[in-house]
């Protein structure tokens, strides 16, 4: 399995916002355990809240990584803000949405809103905000303590290649 | 703008930041002592405040990057007098009295208290 939590890059606006979009599928091996049935409960299959910071993690991580032509290796430093108020339950989309609020050579900060698109039978379900998280992320190679770090872009992996290819994005690196 | 106004200010970044209560954010409190900072946190503190205070703050300027690693300014454990020097030029808004006394490595970040972050801020705010 890759460790890839958005399926589609729908808009991306360089250096400013992207939005990405994850479909929510009962073929996802965790969802069932997330959470299983008790004696006492019913299964409430659902999308658990840290895969959606990771998801909103990469799309920002892929906007902050655009900025520089992925040359940088951006990390998630800090979550500085997450919050979820609904749950996403197999069958729905999450939108995430990621602006750059600040961006410099050792890092950025960025904000994030979570959207939640539930289906519906003529397949255009509304959306519902329900959830904003704030990330910060690191510049590896220009972090604070000067450590370093080796030379290959270890972050930007063939599957965020092959993200961009399938969303229609032009991604030389 | 007032010290007492700037300081309020910051207690509301670093509250926000470092996910500590108003009462903790003291004058005297360290940053990375007291505070439970992170070199990723001085990031995203000078974030919020250049949000907040409106300038623009460059790498290295509100805490010294590179000095404790550099073999000409630490030697056996001890900043050195160059060290010293450098680390006043590059950080002026520190109080290095105690790093004076005992100018052991591990002292270098406990000269980062809030009251160092009010000045940096004033002096900031006074030339832009």
């Amino acid at each position: 399995m890759r460790w890839m939590w958005i399926d589609r890059i729908v808009e991306l606006v360089p250096r400013e916002r992207m939005v990405a979009i994850k479909h929510v599928s009962m073929a996802e091996e965790h969802v069932h355990d997330h959470f299983p049935s008790t004696p006492t409960r019913k299964a409430m299959p659902m999308m658990p809240m840290s895969l959606i910071v990771e998801g909103m993690a990469q799309t920002a991580g892929v906007l902050v990584g655009h900025a520089e032509g992925f040359k940088e290796k951006v990390v998630l430093a800090k979550v500085s803000k997450a919050q979820v108020s609904r749950e996403a339950t197999p069958g729905s989309t999450l939108r995430y949405t990621a602006t750059i609020d600040q961006f410099t050579p050792i890092g950025a900060s960025t904000k994030g809103v979570v959207e939640l698109i539930e289906p519906s039978a003529d397949g255009g379900g509304e959306a519902e905000v329900i959830g904003h998280i704030d990330l910060l992320f690191s510049h590896l190679d220009n972090n604070m303590g000067g450590v370093q770090y080796p030379q290959e872009n270890f972050v930007f992996s063939e599957s965020f290649k092959t993200l961009m290819q399938t969303s229609g994005i032009e991604a030389d690196f | 703008m007032e010290r007492s106004e700037i300081f309020e200010k910051i207690q509301e970044i670093l509250v926000d930041a470092l996910a500590v209560d108003d009462d903790e954010v003291t004058p005297e409190a360290k940053l990375i002592g007291d505070l439970g900072a992170e070199s990723i946190d001085i990031l995203d503190i000078s974030f919020k405040l250049e949000q907040e205070f409106g300038f623009k703050i460059a790498q290295g300027e509100l805490f010294p990057e590179g000095v404790t690693q550099d073999p000409e300014f630490v030697q056996d454990g001890k900043v050195t007098e160059k060290g010293l020097a450098t680390l006043k030029e590059r950080v002026p808004h520190f109080n290095f009295e105690q790093l004076e006394q005992d100018p052991s490595v591990e002292n270098v970040s406990k000269i980062f208290t809030v009251e160092a972050l009010v000045t940096f801020c004033e002096q900031k705010l006074q030339t832009a």
